[in-house]
């Protein structure tokens, strides 16, 4: 029989999670209640004598000093309402699995298979509300149905029941191990259904190329002596449903496109991918010669270049939008923990360094209704932020950059971009790391976490747009502490040299994995009855392609098979021998003795043709907003500052520990009070040594509105002048794209895609074009394709969206430059010229137009500068330097002084103008957000050598650094325009999110 | 014995063993090892071999059942391979043989929840006090200014004028105690190492950020009455040299960073003492 051993706070112990739930009612549900706390239930479903029962409660379950426990008797006293909330089974329960090791060393003796501790929260409210309201608290607040359960009682009821009674959320359900065929010899729309309704994600043209193979009478035959019938397997669908599927084969960038530009001339591209991106990086290398710093591109699951003679670094950079839309927590998790395997499993795995972010959510303040199966923004950003807190910091692995960017459009799905870099050595035990191999008898090897229900049909399900049916079984959550303990043995065992190949399970489980590295050898056999499973009752398929999380899939040769499996026993790890790789030419899947599946690697990997995609680029004509010139701007200045996309990101930032491993040089924050924005993030990951690794970001949705083409080219100028500005070096910088589109491939439901797909192409035209002019390689990316909403009546689509990454090395980090300003006298430059480009800029946000002068990027003129610039760095003639984006000059100006808490007189008669003089007026100059600018500050005694290694570049010497805490800047005729004390600007800017 | 040796116990959600070896190290140490916690429980390495254990920060076993609690509870009743004793042995014999034991925010969360600190007449496995979540009820990575109580009998903390300045990552650094008599005691003692305070050093701290949890009495770490044993939420070994700092482009600080001055003590005392 189960028990419950609850634990509570003993009186006079603050409960801070009570009190934030307490906050979070009123602030979000606008609800009132006088008060919640919390209690911890644990239920115990495993054999325990009443002593272990009671050890288990006073010893690791509680904290003698501050809680108070019992067992099968209810602590709650003095509430109105009580809400249990728990998961629903077969989702992952972390507190749950510790709390079940913690018992087995308590009890001295290992927990039998299918017994365990579940782990359920109780919020005890009290308040005067009625039981809708608190109903409501529970879906709204407290529980996501979705993956967890939960139960209301009043007071009364709760004392007529003596409590809550034990539940046991344990996946019931008996080993079946069915596979089932699937005839495909029906009509077209019979197709379609098996499509729609086993959510492969698979078109009509796929599912007849699958029908077409299972007539081949060679085919077949062969399938006869595997004791296989004529039609395909589940296991067989399932498996090339997640080969095939968008999100693993990127069909789209693989896709041939008919373009048609504005002015009718045609073109067709034969893959997006292939004509633009691959091309930009052999392109560039070419350009490098024996500079060339690439090491391994787009062939593995992250790119590598060189650090040093002794290290390369590794970096990747992932999306999570479906799942974060629906469980934000658990997707959120999932994704930082699964970019973490991707630099892990490149070459034969690396140490994990850092890790990025940048969040799109729509407003979380947002007031207007719903589509009903989208959670409130509010709610995305409080468990996106929350998911990849626990995973960043769990993990130990410092969260160095990131950003929030805003717009209501990411309310149809939130983007969630999680990046990794990490360090690996040159060479391991004498073989390059950054290569690896897989020879025909090597084992195939799973290691750490358990095979599940969870993640089942994630790759196909985020190939398609969010629907009112969207699985539950698509999303996962993520356990930063079975993957740290992997990660622990893993790198020590790739030290000893024990296995030969390494990769990451991620979307598509196993059947891509091991599909992937079959592809290596030629072959594997596998036995999926060997898998280890997290409960009894999967079928084949299902092991094949769950998504469960922690898990790395590795070739192991069988003569270091023992000393492989004994380390892993000795750390704790699970690892499983499933099978062998093989050069048989066919992807061979056992359930036992009996053959599940017999797919050819040829057929698999290549028997898609690609798609044809239509693009008409017609450019959107704005209604071009009229600029009022005013006396002054300041409280424009104000609500700019205030503006979601340019305000302090403090309060989730300091969520994050961005200074673990002890390396951190340039942080998220700066200045004189430690909370002005810096640019980028400089790193030091070899602790004796003062290289430093630098990383920055640019990302720009809303010049999308006008051209995806100058919004690519300002991402990737935004990237680099950030990671120029705090030092970072041009000879040694790559690039990283990330692409999130709504579909653009024309349909029902997406008329408008040859638009949406000439945007695509539009893009990656630009891509090629800055990253040509910059030398920029691209080294790895990805791309999510299919970000929208859909309820048969209400579309969302997300504006096309480029995060482009950027990492690289500055040579000595003790020369970095932060933003804030350093000492009054200091002289004031502004690198780069300001034009009429107001278009899609966050000023004329303000006023809800978006314009059509999108900043154009001026790259030849800019990269020289940079240059010049970086010289200036390397001279130490910097004082401070800040890059100019969102919100134009007079935001940029301001950050820097608040940030190093002196004013500025600046004159704008000084700025340097590019282009009709009939745009140029205070407004311009102040919030346009011209590309390629720096403001920077120098030391008087270093301007000689500051302005002589900037000659030749556009810069002005446009005003001072001043004694007095004032933003004073001086209009084009003369007279002050804006007059601000910095308190007040700071405060502008910290008040929106600081309560968030 | 002739080298001083330290150990940086990892594993388990274990984060900072690299910067806390790197800081024994440039602490003077001769030898430094990173030790995983399945290499000590298998019997390879045993804590009799080193002077000087690292209980470093990171979030053992995800925190899940409160920060640490489940490691102490592993400590207590895992067994060593091979030789039919328990873990908690060799920690006992480690502490009665004189040497040294720094906890650092969640190593600082697992002596706590041991009962290791703060150790009143040489009891270590009766648990007194606590750390618990922040007053704020989140997570947080900041600075802090921590005064120093120079009457206290730590080892590590000897010769600091006033004050440090390090960082704090924790959810989880709230002081708390069983009893106001327990409180006295420690305060009496001078166990109360550091406590969060203003920017000068001179009065401890209440409020939120500059007290950043809520800490009863701002106490920031503690040691045993005999000095050899401390634990502190802020960490040290995140600031060992001046680009750590998060102003360091704007001040003139000394090429070495507050937290090294405890390396360096522990390193001075076990090469005075213990070898």
């Amino acid at each position: 029989m189960p028990h419950r051993i609850e634990i509570a706070l003993v009186n006079g112990v603050r409960d801070p999670r009570g009190e934030r739930i307490r906050r979070e009612i009123e602030h979000f549900l606008h609800l009132d209640v006088a008060a919640v706390r919390t209690v911890d239930v644990y239920t115990i479903d495993i054999a325990l004598s009443d002593h272990e029962l009671e050890a288990a409660a006073r010893g690791p379950f509680s904290d003698p000093v501050i809680q108070t426990w019992s067992i099968d008797r209810p602590l709650a006293t003095d509430f109105d309402f009580a809400v249990e909330v728990g998961f629903r089974p077969g989702v992952t329960d972390n507190v749950g699995r510790t709390a079940r090791e913690a018992v087995s060393y308590l009890a001295g003796r290992a927990v039998a298979d299918g017994e365990s501790v579940y782990y359920a929260v109780q919020y005890l409210i009290k308040c005067t509300l009625n039981s809708s309201d608190v109903e409501k608290i529970a879906t709204g607040l407290l529980c996501n149905t979705l993956i967890q359960r939960y139960s209301v009682l009043s007071a009364a009821e709760f004392a007529a029941a003596g409590g809550f009674s034990a539940y046991v959320p344990k996946v019931s359900g008996a080993s079946k191990a069915e596979v089932r065929e699937i005839d495909l010899d029906v009509s077209d729309e019979e197709l379609m259904r098996i499509s729609k309704d086993g959510v492969l994600a698979l078109t009509l043209d796929e599912m007849k190329i699958i029908q077409a193979q299972y007539r081949d009478a060679k085919v077949l035959a062969e399938r006869q002596t595997f004791g296989l019938g004529t039609k395909p397997t589940d296991v067989e669908l399932e498996c090339l449903a997640q080969t095939w599927s968008e999100h693993c084969k990127h069909k789209i960038f693989a896709g041939t496109v008919q373009y048609e530009d504005e002015n009718g001339n045609k073109q067709e591209i034969k893959s997006l991918f292939k004509s633009f991106i691959q091309r930009t990086t052999k392109d560039v290398r070419e350009r490098m010669g024996d500079k060339d710093f690439c090491l391994s591109v787009f062939k593995d699951n992250a790119g590598v270049i060189k650090f040093n003679d002794t290290h390369s670094l590794v970096f990747k950079v992932e999306t999570h939008n479906s799942p974060s839309a629906l469980d934000p927590y658990g997707g959120a998790l999932t994704g930082i923990v699964g970019v973490n395997r991707d630099p892990f499993g490149t070459g034969i795995g690396s140490k994990l360094i850092f890790n990025t972010d940048v969040f799109c959510f729509a407003d979380p303040f947002y007031s207007k209704p719903l589509p009903a199966r989208l959670l409130h923004p509010r709610r995305i950003y409080e468990g996106v932020v929350e998911g990849v807190e626990h995973g960043g910091n769990k993990s130990g692995i410092p969260t160095v950059n990131g950003s929030l960017v805003f717009d209501d459009r990411f309310a149809g799905k939130p983007l969630v971009f999680c990046g990794t870099a990490g360090l690996m050595p040159v060479m391991v035990n004498g073989l390059p790391a950054h290569e690896k191999s897989i020879k025909p008898g090597d084992l195939i090897v799973m290691t750490g976490g358990r095979i599940g229900k969870d993640g089942i049909h994630g790759a196909t399900f985020s190939s398609e747009e969010l629907n009112e049916n969207s699985p539950v079984t698509a999303v996962q959550i993520g356990d930063p502490i079975t993957q740290k303990r992997m990660f622990d043995f893993l790198i020590r065992a790739r030290d000893k040299g024990l296995y030969r190949f390494i990769t990451d399970n991620g979307a598509g489980g196993l059947s891509s994995s091991i599909g992937e590295m079959a592809g290596e050898c030629g072959g594997c056999r596998m036995d999926l009855a060997k898998a280890p499973l997290k409960y009894p009752g999967l079928n084949p398929w299902e092991i094949l392609i769950s998504e469960a999380q922690e898990r790395m899939s590795l070739a192991v040769p069988p003569g270091l098979i023992g000393q492989f499996m004994e380390m892993a026993a000795r750390f704790g790890v699970e690892a499983t021998v499933l099978g062998e790789f093989t050069d048989s030419g066919v992807f061979h899947m056992l359930y036992g003795e009996q053959t599940v599946a017999w797919l050819p690697m040829a057929f698999m990997h290549e028997g898609l043709p690609p798609m044809q995609i239509p693009a008409k680029w017609l450019p959107p004509l704005h209604i071009e907003p009229l600029i009022e010139e005013k006396n002054d701007y300041t409280d424009d200045l104000k609500r700019l500052l205030s503006a979601l996309n340019v305000c302090s990101k403090e309060s989730v930032v300091r969520r994050y520990d961005h200074e673990v491993q002890g390396g951190s040089v340039v942080k998220p924050f700066t200045g004189v009070a430690n909370d002005g924005p810096s640019d980028a993030a400089v790193v030091r990951p070899i602790l004796d040594s003062f290289e430093g690794v630098v990383t920055a970001h640019g990302i720009c949705p809303r010049f999308s509105d006008i051209d995806t083409y100058h919004m690519t080219a300002n991402a990737v100028d935004e990237a680099l002048r950030n990671y120029v500005a705090v030092g970072g070096s041009l000879d040694l910088v790559a690039g990283l794209d990330n692409f999130c589109w709504c579909d653009p491939v024309q349909s029902e439901k997406t008329p408008d895609g040859p638009y949406k797909m000439a945007q695509l192409v539009r893009s990656n035209q630009a891509l090629y074009d800055i990253c040509m002019a910059y030398n920029l390689p691209l080294i790895s990316g990805k791309d999510s394709m299919k970000n929208d909403f859909y309820d048969g009546t209400t579309k969302i689509s997300i504006p096309p969206t480029l995060l482009f990454s950027v990492i690289g090395k500055m040579d000595d980090a003790r020369k970095a430059v932060t933003m804030d300003v350093k000492r009054p006298g200091d002289i004031v430059y502004l690198l780069g010229k300001t034009a009429d480009e107001l278009g899609g800029s966050e000023y004329l946000a303000l006023s809800g137009a978006v314009g059509n002068k999108v900043p154009h990027v001026d790259t030849v003129k800019a990269y020289q500068r940079y240059q010049a610039y970086h010289e200036a760095v390397n001279q130490r003639s910097v004082a401070s330097c800040h890059d100019l984006s969102d919100g134009g000059l007079a935001v940029a100006a301001a950050e820097s002084a608040f940030a190093g808490g002196f004013g500025m007189a600046l004159d704008l008669s000084r700025v340097l103008w590019k282009g009709d003089v009939a745009g140029k007026g205070d407004c311009t100059l102040l919030f346009s957000e011209s590309a390629s600018r720096h403001l920077v500050t120098v030391h008087p005694e270093q301007r000689e050598q500051f302005e002589a290694t900037m000659s030749g570049n556009c810069f002005a010497s446009i005003g001072v650094v001043t004694e007095e805490a004032t933003l004073a800047i001086t209009g084009l005729n003369g007279v002050a325009v804006v007059t601000a004390n910095l308190a007040e600007l700071k405060d502008a800017w910290q008040q929106t999110l600081r309560e968030l | 014995m002739k080298q001083t040796r330290a150990i940086v116990i990892t594993g388990n959600g274990t984060n900072c063993e690299m910067e806390a070896a790197h800081a024994c190290r440039i602490g003077g140490f001769d030898e430094v090892v990173i030790a995983h916690i399945a290499e000590i429980l298998s019997g390879e390495i045993r804590l009799d071999d080193f002077h000087f254990l690292n209980l470093t920060g990171g979030f053992l076993d995800g925190d899940d059942l409160g920060s640490a609690k489940a490691q102490a509870n592993r400590l207590k009743h895992a067994a060593v391979s091979g030789s039919g004793e328990k873990l908690v042995e060799q920690f006992t014999r480690f502490i009665t043989d004189g040497k040294l034991i720094l906890g650092v925010c969640n190593g600082f969360q697992l002596m706590v929840k041991m009962g290791m600190l703060p150790g009143f007449a040489g009891e270590y496995l009766h648990q007194t006090v606590t750390l618990t979540h922040n007053d704020c009820g989140r997570f947080q990575d900041r600075w802090t200014y921590l005064q120093v109580d120079p009457a206290s009998p730590s080892v590590f903390t000897r010769g600091i004028n006033n004050g440090i300045y390090l960082p704090v990552r924790h959810g989880e650094g709230k002081f708390l105690c069983d009893s106001d008599a327990t409180l006295a005691r420690l305060e009496e003692g001078h166990l109360a190492v550091l406590r969060y305070s203003d920017a000068g050093y001179a009065e401890a701290a209440m409020e939120f950020p500059a007290n950043p949890n809520g800490s009863t009495n701002a106490i920031a770490a503690l040691c045993d009455p005999s000095g050899r044993l401390m634990g502190l939420m802020p960490h040290p070994e995140a600031f060992v040299h001046y680009t750590q700092h998060p102003r360091w482009t704007r001040e003139n600080l000394p090429e070495e960073g507050d937290g090294l001055i405890l390396y360096k003590n522990a390193a001075e005392y076990v090469r005075n003492n213990l070898i």
